[in-house]
């Protein structure tokens, strides 16, 4: 990755929690690198393996989920699912020759706007460490 | 009335697949009675020239099991999709890559050193291995190009229907013949059977409590499975909630968890992801470091969650091999 390229982050940033967070960093005119591409859903638990498959086929540098603490789901138990859901994702990722590096949950309340820029930061650091998404320039098929 | 003429071709398989043709058993007879077989490489000897020599779509229909491995095969995958009428896509391997479909986990390199070097029953000394092409004082020999990746049928020429299974049910098979000799095919596409979980009709499916809850995964070798339980509630791996239904439910009647070979019901575009979540969704455990060992626990995530799918999954193989 050249020095001043920027990674594509894909957020998925859940509605109650993650997203509300997003909006605080903002109006609070918080820093960040411009590498996240945010896409609001009613939950974290809503984010299907196929979702995160599809955004690295489509060329995501990094992919982000993003939901309320453990306790805090506005659904109750999303959250927990997801987290479990994760796991398991990361594991087939990895047998499947992708840096697990590459896709990150975080919890991130309405109120924690810093925390959102500093997961964002964080994470566009390490991908620009780790590279371009490998199956983009690869001729796979 | 002449009667319509039949090709039968395999591809990279295991020959499970023919030999379900040959399990139809007195049934077979009325098939051949009715139809006028043209190519079977594994039963009858034909020449592949003669296909070549017939004219565009003079085939009523080809069954090709198998994936496509070699060049050979997409040749005759494409050679018979120009002539026939219909091409039906013949078992697991040839629907969704099957069990062949699973070596898009290494690609060409890998497959021949393994095969030809680093077994313990091989001596090659020199390293050779097979040529496309090869000199000898007589002429040329050729080989088929192996590629580097597993396809289904329908990634590489149009398929008109789908016979699913690892092999497919004699019954699928004699209905799918009927359906093609009567005229009275389903939708263009369709994969010839019901299209719903395999869990609807499963016999287990009645012990299944409400809420699935399991605390541990279990191997089938670890466990002395319940012949009235269902697998996922003892904690053993069972595809039956992601795979389309259809089968007879052949190895839930043998003691043995579903490993998905009729592959995903239409909605569903990843057969291995689906079921990872509908697997997270009744794990009933919340501890973070819980989670993940239970994770580790998984082994051969790939050969469990898309045994039968690789090459029809979302990523089709393992990447930066
Ligand atoms: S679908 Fe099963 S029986 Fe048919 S060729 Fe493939 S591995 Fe063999
Ligand atoms: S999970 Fe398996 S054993 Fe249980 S009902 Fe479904 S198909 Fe039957
Ligand atoms: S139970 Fe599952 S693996 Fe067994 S034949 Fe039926 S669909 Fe295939
Ligand atoms: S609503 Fe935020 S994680 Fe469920």
């Amino acid at each position: 990755m050249k020095e001043n390229e920027l990674p594509r982050i894909i957020g998925f940033l859940c509605k109650w929690c993650s997203s509300a967070g997003a909006d605080l960093a903002g109006v609070s005119r918080l820093k960040m690198p411009a590498s996240l591409i945010p896409i609001r859903v009613m939950c974290s638990s809503r984010v299907d393996p196929v979702f995160v498959l599809k955004a690295f086929l489509g060329g995501a540098d990094g992919v982000l989920v993003a939901g309320c603490h453990p306790g805090d789901c506005h659904y109750q138990s999303g959250n927990y699912y997801t987290r479990r859901r994760f796991a398991l994702t990361k594991k087939i990722f990895e047998e499947l020759g992708l840096d697990t590096n590459r896709i990150r949950l975080s919890w991130i309340s309405a109120s924690e706007g810093h925390k959102f820029v500093n997961v964002v930061t964080e994470f566009t650091e390490n991908l620009k460490k780790i590279g371009k998404n490998p199956i983009e320039t690869e001729v796979f098929l | 009335m002449a009667k319509p003429l039949v090709a039968f071709y395999w591809c990279a398989s295991c020959g499970g697949c023919e030999e379900a043709v040959i399990d139809l058993a007195e049934d077979i007879l009325k098939v051949v009675e009715a139809v006028d077989i043209k190519l079977w490489p594994v039963a009858m000897d034909f020449k592949y020239k003669d296909i070549e020599a017939m004219e565009d779509s003079a085939l009523a229909v080809s069954f090709i099991n198998g994936a496509i491995r070699t060049s050979e095969q997409e040749y005759m995958a494409k050679l018979l999709r120009k002539k026939s009428g219909l091409v039906v896509a013949f078992g697991a391997c040839s629907h969704l890559g099957g069990i062949p479909g699973l070596a898009n986990v290494a690609n060409k390199k890998e497959i021949f050193e393994t095969a030809y070097k680093l077994t313990h029953t091989t001596v090659n000394p020199k390293g050779v291995y097979p040529q496309t092409v090869t000199e000898i004082p007589q002429g040329k020999l050729t080989l088929p190009e192996f590629y580097d990746t597993v396809k289904t049928l329908d990634q590489t020429i149009e398929v008109d229907y789908y016979l699913p299974g690892c092999a497919p049910p004699p019954d699928l098979i004699m209905n799918a013949i009927t359906a093609i000799l009567e005229g009275k095919l389903p939708e263009k596409g369709s994969v010839l059977t019901v299209d719903k979980a395999l869990c609807e009709t499963c016999p287990l499916n009645k012990s299944k409590p409400d809420k699935l809850a399991i605390k541990e995964i279990k191997r089938i070798s670890e466990v002395i499975h319940d012949p009235e339980k269902c697998f996922l509630a003892e904690g053993i791996i069972c595809l039956g909630p992601a795979t389309r239904g259809g089968c007879g439910e052949r190895c839930i009647n043998a003691n043995m968890p579903c490993r998905g070979c009729f592959g995903p019901t239409k909605e569903v575009k990843d057969m291995g992801a689906k079921f990872l979540s509908s697997l997270a969704s009744i794990i009933d455990v919340d501890d973070e470091k819980e989670i993940e060992r239970i994770a580790e626990s998984v082994l051969g995530p790939i050969g469990l969650f898309y045994m039968y799918t690789l090459p029809s999954s979302i990523l089709r193989r393992k990447q930066g091999v």
